[in-house]
């Protein structure tokens, strides 16, 4: 869907569902997926479908995800850094994680 | 960075959002001298026009354009101003009291402030429309700032369908960085232009005249344009293609991407849950505050200003945003030697002039505002146009009983997603205005935060009582 | 029925459209009534948007025995309600029985809750249910989630809860399938009895009904003297907090604690005198919160989505007033709190009563404003 104008950033290691992706220093959670071209990030808690980052501005809540463990962080709005582990939201937030 | 445990208990002005109102109104005020702090939720400064402004990783000027860059002085001059500047933090709760709820890397504060400078700008207007929520489907807003921060543009098949300046505006950005642009679908109605003629020679005079249309002519060389009437988002798993129509002749367009506009609302959430008083704007089809002169909103000490005032653009945000501050000052620091009010009330003017075109002109036809049958009004609760509508026609007559019965407004997203589509059902089934019908009451956290931050708050001996027996 | 109201619009106008009328209104319509009813508009204080949603036992009749007997009536009533309902409108309550607990976090509030329970079911005339004190061990072998904090708590296999929104929703889906007609905006400021019909007063006109129910929480205070009624009311603030969609990890609500059958997890139960509905004591839903942390720590990181006050409908003494008025024949109070838990009552028992055009007093005779003059002259 969407591809890097200028590859010049320094380049950051995360995992996404147990894979390496290469991000970008200033990127978000949220434009690391779409940059990797990840489909969707979570199931929606009340039907289980699909929803991918939508308005990139913390405003819509589309780009939930467990980052570090850590569940229903809003994508868009938190930097990414090096090692850190994303998960796909499926469905409902398990409690404790 | 800035800790939670940093933060002063009090401050004498705090501004919310570091746009170009909250970072103009932030530097004026440190500069006479009050001590100010600045919170925004975003990782780094600029709002929603100047994104990552001090971070770009787009170095073409060219791209972005100069109203882009233009962005950098003001930051820079925050930055210098003495306000202490605190990114990634969410304001999540504000009182009439002026204690400001805020939280920094999962930590929670409330912080005192003597006086609030509420700039928490506007976001794009909901466009509910079949397939909104498949993913593939964004807001060009979204795509705007993966550009501006990330450096990323479309690669695949691209559609972009609305209405607005700022439709045209990413598209000839994304056109110039080399992204990929398949169609534009023009949602404007051809009877807008009944409304906006008369407000043309306003709008000549005004700076986004020419710019404006040499933005129009620039993307209608490079991508064909379609005036339409109807527009969905077909797909399984992900957005396949696009199905549109103009006059009942349906097209479809096989598309990867598919980028909705029509135009930006105030963000009202955070002045809303404070109290302060709104009334429904109906050139701009939205609820804005009630404010006077100086910004100043029905709860003494709390000012919003910028778009959050009402849609102006990002130049009139920053000359509002001095003012909502010189008042500030006027207030805390009476002794504080301030710049010319009346220089600042001229340029916004100026600003301003173009407005009433603009927003008669790029008004978003009915259909593309009140949705039908199974199109989802709610994202986060998935809740159909068609369940409201019923709601309605068997005595709901408001959004905060709606709410109730449907849990529309209850998700995460706090009614940002689906509050003025409610309404504008409520207000269509009932036969009822918008304001008549009203909006949702929102109650802090206006943001999400977790049960350990709320926990840690302060508890007096009263407020335990009330609850342990 | 019909023939006994003139030219009335109506059989029965019901005031107010919370969940206490909205009950009696469909169990009228079930009846065989025309029905009305008149509410105010969205903006209105409704303690039936912002309850708990328990149906709930335990605890009650302290101080009024015969309270007891009247909540687990509706208890036992309540399953075969929500199945009416779900059979005339499709949507289910979600009413689950399985039990419900009240935790301590101290060896004092252990103690606190076994003397009130003893002090309860000591009371003559009451009816015999069982309440089991419980200790930390006994409680995690029900409630594994549990934090080391807890040191017991009391459980009452009669409590239970439901979707009391969705409730609401399906009442009001229920009286309008039932031809129930439904007028909000429509508050009512004036009843008078005239010609053998009561005539009510709204912005929007006058509806003339044979009988009149009041139903209309707080505001029944003002609305009780026009036909001959009193309702003493005490409106207290209850503040909850909720948190966002989880999987289930609770099998047995909590009376401070429950998740929901959407997954949200509800957390609540304070009682301010403050009267005021937009207000919100942020102390107070930190408190809620701490404590909820304590009693089950694994939700600690789980994200709160929103918080709320809404105002109790509490008589001067907290239990239900049921009255028919001797000067204005026809015109009934009914007024609670917990319009939750007694909504089957409301609609299975209070209306046809109503309907009937008399109260059964072997039923509800200890709820007649009465009480209090007793309580003044001894
Ligand atoms: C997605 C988008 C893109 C836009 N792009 C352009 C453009 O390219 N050119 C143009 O002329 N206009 C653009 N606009 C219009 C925009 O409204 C500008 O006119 C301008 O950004 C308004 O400035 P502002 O200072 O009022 O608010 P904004 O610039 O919107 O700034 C508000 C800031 O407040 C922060 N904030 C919001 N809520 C909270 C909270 N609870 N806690 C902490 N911080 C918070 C936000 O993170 C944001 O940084 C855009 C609008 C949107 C929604
Ligand atoms: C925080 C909280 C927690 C609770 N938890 C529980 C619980 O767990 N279990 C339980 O069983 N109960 C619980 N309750 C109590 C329960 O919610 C109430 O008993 C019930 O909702 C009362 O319903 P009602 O219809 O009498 O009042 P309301 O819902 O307040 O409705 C009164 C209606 O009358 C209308 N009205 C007022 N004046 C007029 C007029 N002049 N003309 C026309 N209409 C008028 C109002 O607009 C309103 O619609 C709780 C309450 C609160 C506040
Ligand atoms: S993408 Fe909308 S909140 Fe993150």
């Amino acid at each position: 869907m969407f591809k890097r104008l200028a590859d010049t950033g320094t380049a950051v290691a995360i995992v996404v569902d147990g894979k390496p992706v290469a991000a970008r220093a200033g990127d978000t959670v949220a434009a690391a997926l779409l940059a990797a071209g990840i489909d969707h990030c979570r199931t929606t808690p009340v039907t289980g479908a699909p929803r991918a980052p939508y308005c990139l501005m913390g405003v819509c809540f589309e780009c939930l995800v467990t980052v570090d463990g850590v569940g229903s962080r809003q994508g868009c709005l938190i930097p990414v850094h090096d090692g850190m582990k994303v998960e796909t939201q499926i469905g409902k937030r398990e409690a404790g994680r | 960075m800035t800790a939670a445990s940093d933060l002063a208990p009090s401050y004498d002005l705090v501004v919310i959002g570091g746009g170009p109102a909250g970072l103009a109104a932030a530097s004026l005020a440190a500069r006479a001298g009050v001590s100010t702090v600045l919170f925004d939720e975003n990782p780094g400064v600029g709002g929603q026009i100047y994104r990552a402004i001090t971070t770009t990783p787009v170095a073409d000027r060219a791209v972005l354009g100069e109203d882009y860059w233009a962005g950098a002085e003001l930051a820079s001059e925050a930055k210098a101003s003495g306000a202490l500047i605190v990114n990634g933090a969410t304001v999540w709760s504000l009182d009439p009291q002026k204690i400001v709820g805020v939280s920094i890397a999962g930590k929670a504060r409330m912080i005192e402030a003597k006086h609030v400078i509420i700039a928490t700008g506007s976001q794009e207007r909901p466009f509910p429309i079949p397939g909104w929520t498949l993913p593939g489907v964004m807001t060009a807003g979204g795509a705007q700032t993966a550009l501006k921060a990330q450096g990323l543009v479309p690669s695949g098949r691209t559609v972009m369908a609305g209405t607005g300046p700022l439709l045209w505006l990413l598209a000839a950005q994304t056109l110039r960085a080399g992204g990929r642009i398949d169609a534009i679908l023009d949602t404007t109605p051809w009877r807008n232009w009944l409304q906006a003629l008369v407000h043309l020679p306003d709008f000549a005079l005004s700076p986004y005249f020419a710019k404006g249309l040499a933005l129009l002519r620039e993307v209608k060389a490079k991508v064909p344009v379609h005036r339409i009437d109807r527009v969905g988002a077909v797909g399984k798993e992900k957005l396949s293609e696009v199905v549109f129509a103009s006059g009942g002749r349906e097209r479809r367009l096989p598309a990867d991407l598919l980028l909705l506009h029509q135009g930006v609302v105030p963000n009202v959430n955070l002045a809303n849950a404070a109290g302060v008083e709104h009334v429904w704007n109906d050139r701009q089809l939205c609820f804005v505050p009630v404010l006077d002169a100086d910004f100043g909103s029905s709860v003494p000490g709390i000012a919003v200003t910028g778009d959050g005032a009402g849609i102006a653009g990002g130049t009139a945000a920053a000359e509002r945003g001095r003012i909502a501050a010189i008042a500030a000052v006027r207030a805390l620091r009476p002794e504080a030697t301030l710049p010319d009010t009346q220089a600042i009330r001229q340029k916004l003017q100026r600003e301003e002039m173009g407005r009433a075109f603009l927003d008669w002109l790029n008004r978003p036809a009915e259909s593309f505002r009140q949705p039908e049958g199974e199109t989802l009004a709610c994202r986060c609760e998935e809740v159909t146009a068609k369940q409201v509508r019923d709601m309605a026609r068997i005595g709901c007559e408001g959004p905060n009983q709606m709410k109730a019965f449907l849990r529309c407004g209850m998700g995460p997203c706090q009614g940002r997603l689906c509050g003025l589509t409610v309404t504008e059902l409520i207000a269509a089934e009932r036969k009822m205005t918008p304001a008549e019908v009203g909006y949702y009451r929102l109650r802090p956290p206006v943001k999400p935060i977790t049960l350990a931050e709320l926990a840690s708050l302060p508890i007096s001996e009263a407020e335990r009582k009330a609850v342990e027996r | 029925m019909a023939a006994n109201v003139g030219a009335a619009d109506y059989d029965v106008a019901v005031v107010g459209g919370g969940l206490v009328g909205v009950a009696t209104a469909w169990g009228l319509a079930r009846e065989g009534c025309r029905v009305v009813v008149l509410d105010e508009g969205d903006r209105a204080v409704r303690a039936s948007r912002g309850n708990f949603a328990l149906v709930w036992v335990q605890s009650k009749g302290l101080g009024l025995a015969p309270y007891a007997g009247w909540t687990i009536r509706s208890s036992n009533a309540w399953g075969g309600f929500s199945d009416l309902l779900k059979q005339e409108t499709g949507l289910d309550v979600c009413f689950q029985r399985p039990g419900g607990f009240h935790l301590a976090l101290s060896e004092k509030e252990l103690e606190a809750r076994a003397n009130i329970l003893k002090r309860l079911h000591n009371q003559p005339g009451i009816v015999d249910y069982k309440t089991e004190i419980m200790d930390h061990s006994q409680v995690a072998r029900m409630l594994p989630d549990i934090g080391p904090e807890v040191v017991g708590g009391s459980y009452c296999p009669l409590d239970g809860h439901v979707n009391s929104l969705r409730l609401f929703r399906t009442l009001h889906t229920a009286i309008n399938a039932r031809g129930v007609t439904y007028l909000p905006s429509h508050r009512v400021e004036s009843i008078a009895k005239e010609g053998g019909e009561f005539r009510l007063t709204t912005a929007h006109g006058e509806i003339r009904a044979g009988k009149v129910a009041l139903a209309a929480g707080n505001a029944n205070m003002r609305l009780a003297p026009m036909v001959g009624l009193e309702a003493p009311m005490r409106p207290e603030r209850g503040q909850i907090v909720v948190t966002e969609r989880l999987r289930p990890f609770l099998s047995y609500p909590v009376v401070t604690l429950r998740q929901t059958d959407e997954g949200t997890v509800m957390i609540g139960d304070s009682k301010e005198e403050s009267v005021d509905p937009a207000g919100l004591t942020i102390g107070v839903s930190a408190t809620e919160a701490e404590r909820a942390v304590r009693q089950f720590p694994l939700l600690a990181n789980v994200n709160v989505v929103r918080t709320w006050s809404a105002i109790r409908v509490m008589t001067q003494d907290g239990f239900p007033i049921y009255d028919e008025s001797e000067t204005h024949p026809g015109a009934f109070t009914v007024c609670c709190h917990s319009g939750v838990t007694l909504a089957a009552n409301h609609a299975l028992s209070i209306a046809p009563m109503i309907a009937r055009g008399a109260l059964d007093k072997s039923l509800v005779a200890p709820f007649s404003v009465r009480r209090f003059h007793v309580q003044e002259a001894g």
